[in-house]
C-alpha cells in the first residue's frame, strides 16, 4: 500500500521527535564509507563487463560552425557520429534531452565524434590525432560583446528606487564580478552502457536518475522502459551530474552500434569543457538607508551568460525578495547569449555568488553609515516576505546573527586596519547565509523482514552527501531497530522513482518519503496487533502497545511492505520557505605580498530538523570550503578569442586545499519547520556556501582596507589596493 | 599517448640512442598523455647508481635521481643550505616529491596552458607554429626575458635556489661536463623548443653545490593558494650581513622568465650597504626596469617588486626590529 501526501499544510505532530529508538539525528558513519576507503564502492567506470570497449570523446576546435569532414582513425574499432548525441548536458529536472547533432558547433570543445578502441589508451590516441574539417563561425564569446535578453519575467521593481538613492542618508553603488567556476567533483564524468536486445543499461555518474531516465529515453528514442539506469556511487556532483551529458549518450549509442558494451569516461580537461560551468557574473548592487540604518531601497542588477540555445541561467538575485526588507527595490536579470561552454547549476545556483555579492554591498552599507554589520542587518530582518506579504515557513535569520556574534567573539572587532602582526594585517567579516528551499516528488518502498530487518529502496543517490546513512537512520526510527538492521539501496532505476540529488531538496523529499513507507508499515504492524498506529511504540524489534509486548517476528508474517510517496503541495507557495544562517571569518593579509589566510572560520545554520549530526556538519564544512575557494582562488578562465577554458585540470584551477582552509566551526540551531512535511527537515548541501565568501571578503576589507570586487581576491587584487 | 618501447637502464653506458629518459614521471608522463611529448623509446633511469648524497670537496654532490623530498629532509641540505629545502618543500605536493627526481625537475617543462592544449599554436610544441598565448591568457606568463616568440616561464622552484647557490648541473653521456646552473636553462628567443644546455644522448647524472656561504636562507613563494600552486614570482635569498652592513647577496626569482633569474647588478648594488627601505626600492627598480608585461600578467611587476622588498626586510632583519 502507498501512503500519499501532497504537503498542503503545516505539521506540528513532531513525530520523530516522539519516537522510542532514539536512532535519527545521531552522528552515526556513513554506511557506505568503508567500501569506499577499500575500493569496493564500484563508480560508474569501474565496472567490468565482459568484452568491454572504451571510447574517447573528440572535440571541437572551434568555438562555432560546422563539421565538415572527420578523418580515419587508425587503430580504432569505430569512429562514431550520430544525431543523437547531445552537443551539452542535460539541466536539472529536464523532462528531454539537450540539444543534439554533433554537426553543429555550439562551443570550443564540444563533443562532435565518439572514437571507440579495444583500450583507453588506442581511443584517446585515435581521438587526440583525428583529422576533422571545419567551417568556422565568427560568434561573440564574452559576455560584454553582445546586448544581453531581458527577460520579462525575470524583472521586478516596487517603488522607486533611484529616488531612494537620491534622499538615503547613505548608500553604495558599486558592481562585482565574479567568474567561472567548476564544480570540479573528483570523479570525473563516466559512463558504461550494455545492451541486451532492445533494452539498455547504463551505468554513469548521475544525480538525478528519474528524469536523467526520461532525457535519456528521448536521447536515445526509446521508451523509457527500456532503459535502465544504475548510480549507486556517485564520486560527488555539485550539481555536474544533474542532467545526461555527452559520455553517457555516447556510450549508449557506441555500444548499441557494436554490439558490445562500451565506456567511455572524460578527462579531466574534458569535464573542464563539457560539464556545465557556474556562469561568470557581473552584479551591480544599490543600497540606500536612512540615519539609523533601515534599508530604504534595495536593488540588485545581474548579467549572466549561456549558449543561446539553453534555458538555464543563474538565478544570481534568488534570495534577494526576501532576505532584507525595503520600499523601494529593484531586480534585473540580464542574460548575454555568448558561445562558452554551456552554464548550469553548481552547488547553490543563484546564492552561491548572488549572496556572497549582496552581503559584501551590505558590508559596504555599515562602513559607509558607521554602523555595526551585524546591527544593520538586524535592523533590516523583514517580518514576512517583503511585496508579497507571503509568512515565512520559519525564520532564523536574527537568532544565527546573534548566536553566531556572540560564539565567534564578535564584539572584539576593530575598525579595518588597526590589527599588524608582523607582516600580516589581522581582520574578521560577517555575513548572512540564506538559501530558498524547496521539496521535490519522491517516492520509496520500504520492507519489514520478519528477522526484524529492513530494506529501503528508491532510485535516490547519494553523492558523497550520506543519503544511505540517513534514509537508513529514518528507517530504523520509524520501525524500531538498531540501524544496522536496515539495508539502503539507491541509485537504481527500477526502484521508486525519487527527487534525486540536487537544489539541496534530496534529504528532506526522499526522507519524507521513506517515513511514510514507514508509516504505511506502522499502520500494518498496528491493524496486527489491534492499536491505533498513533499508540504504537517500535524499539529494538519489538512492538507495544498499551500492555500489549510482541517481537516484531511474531507480528510480521514474512514481509510488510509499504510505499512512501511525497509531493510539495499549497506550503510551496503560501509560505516563503528558506534555510538561515551566518558566516564568519578571520583572516590574515600580507601587507606585502596581498597573501590571505584565513584563520578561522565559523557557521551558525538553521535547517529544520537535523537528520544526522555528522553528514549534516560535512555538508556544512564543504559548503564553507566552497566559500573559500569562491572569495580566494577559484576561477575558470576563458580564452577571450575563442572562449575555451584555459584552467581546466586540478593543478590550474584552484580549489582549496587543505593549506587553505583552517579549522572550521560549525553550529546548528535547533528548528522545526512545520511547513516542508512531516521530517520538519529543510536543505543542507548548499546553505553552507551561501555568504561563506563574502564572511572571508569582508574580513579582508577588515583587515587590510582592501574592496576586492572582482572575485577572486588573489594577490594581485588585494596588492593593487595595499599602499606601496 | 603513442605507443612506446621501454627499457629499464641498469647502468650508464645502458642509454638505448635516442631514448627519452623517464625518471619520477610526474611530468612527463602528463605530458605524453596530452601527446605533448610522444617519445617512441622510453628509458627509466630510476635503477640506476645516482640517488646519494654524498661530500664533494666543502660542497656537495646531489645524484640526479634524489628524490625532493629526500633532498628537501636531508641534513646537510637542512644545516648549510636550507633555501634548497624551503624551495623543495614550496613546491607540489607530498606525494609528488616522493616521486620526483632532482635531474627532473630541474627539466620540468612549462606550464603555460597553450602549451599544453594541442589545439593551440605553440612554438615551443611545434616550432615555427606561433604563440597563442601572446593576447591569450597570461597570468602565468614571464615578465623578463621573454622573446616574441614565447612568453612562458620556468615553473620550478628547486632550480631558483640551486641558481642563488651557484650549483653547477654535472653531465654524463658521450661528453661528460659540467655547467653552471646560471647557463643550463636558457632563454627562449627564436628558439623556444631548445630549453636547456643538454645534447642529444646527455643525462644529468648529479648537481653540485659549492661550499656554504652561511647567512640567512629564505625561499619565498607567493602563489594564487596557499600551497600545491605554482609560483605567481618567488625569490631565493641567500644575504650574509657584515656588521650592520650587507656582506653578500645572492639572489634568484622563480616564475618570472623562462628561466632562474638573477641580476648581478641587484646584488652590488646590496654589498656593503646599511639595510633601508630606499635601498630596497633601488634593488627593486634595477631588478625591474626591463620587465615587460604581456596583458593580466602585470601584476607580476609590483608583485615581484613588493616580494623582493619583503623577502630583504626579513631576512636583513629589519622585518624583525620594525
Ligand atoms: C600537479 C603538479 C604540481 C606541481 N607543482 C610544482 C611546484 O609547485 N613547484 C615545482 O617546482 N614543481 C612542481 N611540479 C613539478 C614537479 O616538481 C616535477 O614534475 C618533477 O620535479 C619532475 O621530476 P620527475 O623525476 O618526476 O621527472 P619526469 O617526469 O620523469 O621527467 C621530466 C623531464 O625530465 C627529463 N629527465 C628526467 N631525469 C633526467 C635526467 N637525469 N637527465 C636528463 N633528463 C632527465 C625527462 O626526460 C623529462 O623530459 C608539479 C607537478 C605537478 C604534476
Ligand atoms: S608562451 Fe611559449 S609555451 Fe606558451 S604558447 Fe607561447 S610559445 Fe607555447
Amino acid at each position: 500500500m502507498t501512503r500519499h501526501l501532497r504537503v498542503d499544510g503545516p505539521n506540528h505532530d513532531d513525530r520523530l521527535d516522539h519516537m522510542a529508538q532514539g536512532v535519527i539525528g545521531q552522528p552515526l558513519n556513513r554506511l557506505e564509507g568503508p567500501l569506499k576507503v577499500a575500493g569496493r564502492a564500484t563508480y560508474a567506470a569501474e565496472a567490468r563487463p565482459r568484452n568491454l570497449a572504451y571510447g574517447v570523446l573528440v572535440q571541437a576546435a572551434i568555438p562555432a560552425g560546422k563539421v565538415l569532414e572527420i578523418g580515419d582513425a587508425p587503430g580504432a574499432l569505430a569512429v562514431i557520429r550520430d544525431k543523437r548525441m547531445v552537443r551539452f548536458a542535460a539541466q536539472g529536472m529536464a523532462r528531454k534531452a539537450p540539444k543534439s547533432g554533433p554537426d553543429g558547433i555550439d562551443y570550443m570543445g564540444q563533443a562532435i565524434a565518439l572514437v571507440v578502441a579495444d583500450t583507453f589508451e588506442a581511443a584517446r590516441h585515435a581521438a587526440q590525432n583525428l583529422s576533422v574539417r571545419y567551417a568556422r563561425e565568427d560568434v561573440p564569446v564574452n559576455p560584454e560583446d553582445v546586448t544581453p535578453e531581458l527577460p520579462p519575467k525575470k524583472q521586478s521593481k516596487t517603488g522607486d528606487l533611484d529616488k531612494a538613492m537620491q534622499e538615503a542618508a547613505f548608500s553604495v553603488d558599486q558592481v562585482w564580478h565574479t567568474p567561472s567556476q567548476m564544480a570540479a567533483a573528483m570523479e570525473p564524468h563516466a559512463a558504461i552502457a550494455e545492451w541486451d536486445g532492445d533494452r539498455v543499461t547504463i551505468r554513469a555518474g548521475l544525480q538525478m536518475l528519474s528524469s536523467n531516465k526520461e532525457q535519456m529515453a528521448d536521447a536515445l528514442g526509446i521508451r523509457p522502459d527500456k532503459l535502465r539506469l544504475l548510480a549507486p556511487y556517485v564520486g560527488g556532483g555539485f550539481g555536474s551530474k544533474l542532467g545526461i551529458n555527452a559520455e553517457s549518450v555516447a556510450a549508449a549509442i557506441a555500444a548499441q552500434k557494436l554490439g558490445r558494451p562500451v565506456q567511455v569516461s572524460m578527462t579531466r580537461q574534458q569535464v573542464f569543457d563539457l560539464a556545465h560551468r557556474r556562469s561568470e557574473t557581473r552584479q551591480r548592487i544599490r543600497l540606500a538607508c536612512d540615519a539609523d540604518g533601515t534599508l530604504t531601497g534595495l536593488g540588485h542588477e545581474a548579467l549572466v551568460s549561456n549558449l543561446p540555445d539553453d534555458g538555464f541561467s543563474e538565478p544570481v538575485t534568488q534570495a534577494t525578495p526576501f532576505t532584507y526588507q525595503a520600499a523601494h527595490r529593484q531586480v534585473v536579470h540580464a542574460i548575454a547569449r555568448i558561445h562558452r561552454s554551456c552554464a548550469g547549476s553548481v552547488r547553490a545556483p543563484g546564492e552561491a555568488v548572488g549572496v556572497t555579492v549582496f552581503e559584501c554591498a551590505m558590508d559596504e552599507l555599515a562602513e559607509a553609515a558607521g554602523i555595526d554589520p551585524v546591527d544593520l542587518r538586524l535592523r533590516n530582518i523583514p517580518e514576512a516576505e517583503p511585496v508579497t506579504g507571503r509568512p515565512f515557513s520559519s525564520h532564523k535569520l536574527t537568532e544565527a546573527l546573534q548566536e553566531g556574534a556572540k560564539l565567534f567573539g564578535w564584539s572584539d572587532r576593530r575598525p579595518a586596519k588597526e590589527r599588524l602582526e608582523g607582516e600580516w594585517y589581522i581582520g574578521i567579516g560577517m555575513a548572512s547565509a540564506v538559501r530558498v528551499n524547496q521539496l521535490v516528488e519522491s517516492r520509496a518502498r520500504v520492507t519489514l523482514v520478519q528477522d526484524g530487518s529492513a530494506i529501503v529502496e528508491t532510485d535516490m543517490t547519494d553523492i558523497g552527501t550520506g543519503t544511505y546513512t540517513i534514509l537508513g537512520q529514518l528507517a530504523a526510527e520509524m520501525l524500531g531497530l538498531p540501524a544496522d538492521r536496515v539495508e539502503v539501496k539507491l541509485g537504481d532505476t527500477q526502484f521508486p522513482p525519487a527527487a534525486g540529488s540536487g537544489g539541496s531538496f534530496g534529504a528532506a523529499s526522499s526522507g519524507n518519503s521513506v517515513f511514510l513507507a514507514c508509516e504505511e508499515i506502522r499502520r500494518q504492524i498496528a491493524k496486527a496487533i489491534g492499536c491505533d498506529e498513533g499508540d504504537l511504540t517500535l524499539q529494538d524489534g519489538m512492538a507495544r502497545a498499551g500492555n500489549v509486548s510482541k517481537s516484531l517476528s511474531e507480528v510480521v508474517e514474512g514481509t510488510i511492505t509499504g510505499e512512501g510517496h511525497l509531493e510539495p503541495g499549497k506550503t510551496e507557495k503560501s509560505h516563503r520557505q528558506a534555510t538561515w544562517g551566518s558566516h564568519w571569518a578571520e583572516v590574515a593579509v600580507n601587507r606585502w605580498t596581498g597573501e590571505v589566510r584565513v584563520r578561522r572560520m565559523m557557521g551558525v545554520f538553521a535547517c529544520g530538523r537535523v537528520l544526522n549530526e555528522k553528514t549534516a556538519r560535512s555538508q556544512c564544512l564543504g559548503g564553507m570550503t566552497f566559500g573559500i575557494g569562491i572569495a580566494l582562488t577559484e576561477a575558470m578562465e576563458h580564452d577571450r578569442r575563442d572562449g575555451h577554458a584555459v584552467s581546466r585540470d586540478l593543478a590550474e584551477y584552484h580549489i582549496p586545499c587543505h593549506a587553505d582552509v583552517p579549522p572550521l566551526e560549525v553550529h546548528f540551531l535547533q528548528e522545526r519547520d512545520a511547513y516542508v512535511g512531516p521530517l520538519q527537515a529543510k536543505g543542507l548541501g548548499e546553505l553552507g556556501i551561501c555568504g561563506a565568501g563574502a564572511a572571508v571578503l569582508n574580513a579582508i576589507y577588515n583587515a587590510c582596507g582592501v574592496r576586492v570586487r572582482e572575485l577572486p581576491a588573489t594577490p594581485d587584487k588585494i596588492i593593487a589596493g595595499l599602499d606601496p | 599517448m603513442r605507443d612506446f618501447s621501454f627499457h629499464r637502464a641498469t647502468s650508464l653506458d645502458d642509454l638505448p640512442a635516442g631514448a627519452t629518459i623517464i625518471a619520477g614521471g610526474t611530468n612527463l608522463l602528463d605530458l605524453m598523455k596530452h601527446e605533448v611529448m610522444a617519445p617512441g623509446s622510453l628509458v627509466d633511469i630510476t635503477r640506476l647508481d645516482l640517488d646519494r648524497v654524498e661530500a664533494e670537496g666543502q660542497g656537495l654532490r646531489i645524484g640526479a635521481l634524489v628524490r625532493n623530498s629526500d633532498l628537501a629532509a636531508h641534513p646537510a641540505v637542512r644545516r648549510d643550505y636550507p633555501v634548497l629545502s624551503r624551495a623543495l618543500l614550496a613546491g607540489a605536493s607530498g606525494q609528488l616529491r616522493n616521486m620526483a627526481t632532482t635531474g627532473g625537475n630541474l627539466m620540468q617543462r612549462t606550464r603555460c596552458p597553450y602549451f599544453y592544449d594541442r589545439r593551440m599554436a605553440c612554438n615551443k610544441r611545434d616550432p615555427g607554429a606561433g604563440c597563442s598565448a601572446i593576447g591569450g591568457v597570461t597570468r602565468n606568463h614571464a615578465i623578463l626575458g621573454a622573446s616574441p616568440h614565447c612568453i612562458a616561464t620556468y615553473p620550478g622552484d628547486m632550480a631558483v635556489a640551486l641558481r642563488a647557490l651557484d650549483a653547477e648541473v654535472e653531465i654524463g653521456g658521450p661528453s661528460p661536463r659540467r655547467i653552471p646552473l646560471a647557463d643550463f636553462h636558457k632563454l627562449p628567443g627564436d628558439t623556444p623548443h631548445v630549453e636547456t644546455a643538454l645534447q642529444p644522448g646527455d643525462i644529468i647524472t648529479a648537481v653540485i653545490l659549492p661550499a656554504p656561504v652561511g647567512g640567512q636562507h629564505r625561499y619565498r613563494k607567493v602563489r594564487d593558494r596557499a600551497s600545491y600552486a605554482f609560483a605567481l614570482v618567488s625569490v631565493a635569498a641567500v644575504i650574509g650581513m657584515d656588521g650592520s652592513r650587507i656582506g653578500h647577496a645572492a639572489l634568484a626569482f622563480g616564475g618570472v622568465a623562462h628561466k632562474p633569474w638573477r641580476d648581478p647588478e641587484v646584488e652590488r648594488l646590496l654589498t656593503g650597504q646599511e639595510p633601508s627601505d630606499a635601498l630596497f626600492a633601488e634593488a627593486a627598480d634595477i631588478l625591474l626596469r626591463p620587465a615587460q608585461a604581456h596583458g593580466e600578467n602585470q601584476f607580476k611587476i609590483p608583485l615581484l617588486r613588493r616580494t623582493l622588498i619583503a623577502t630583504l626586510r626579513d631576512a636583513t632583519g629589519m622585518e624583525a626590529k620594525a
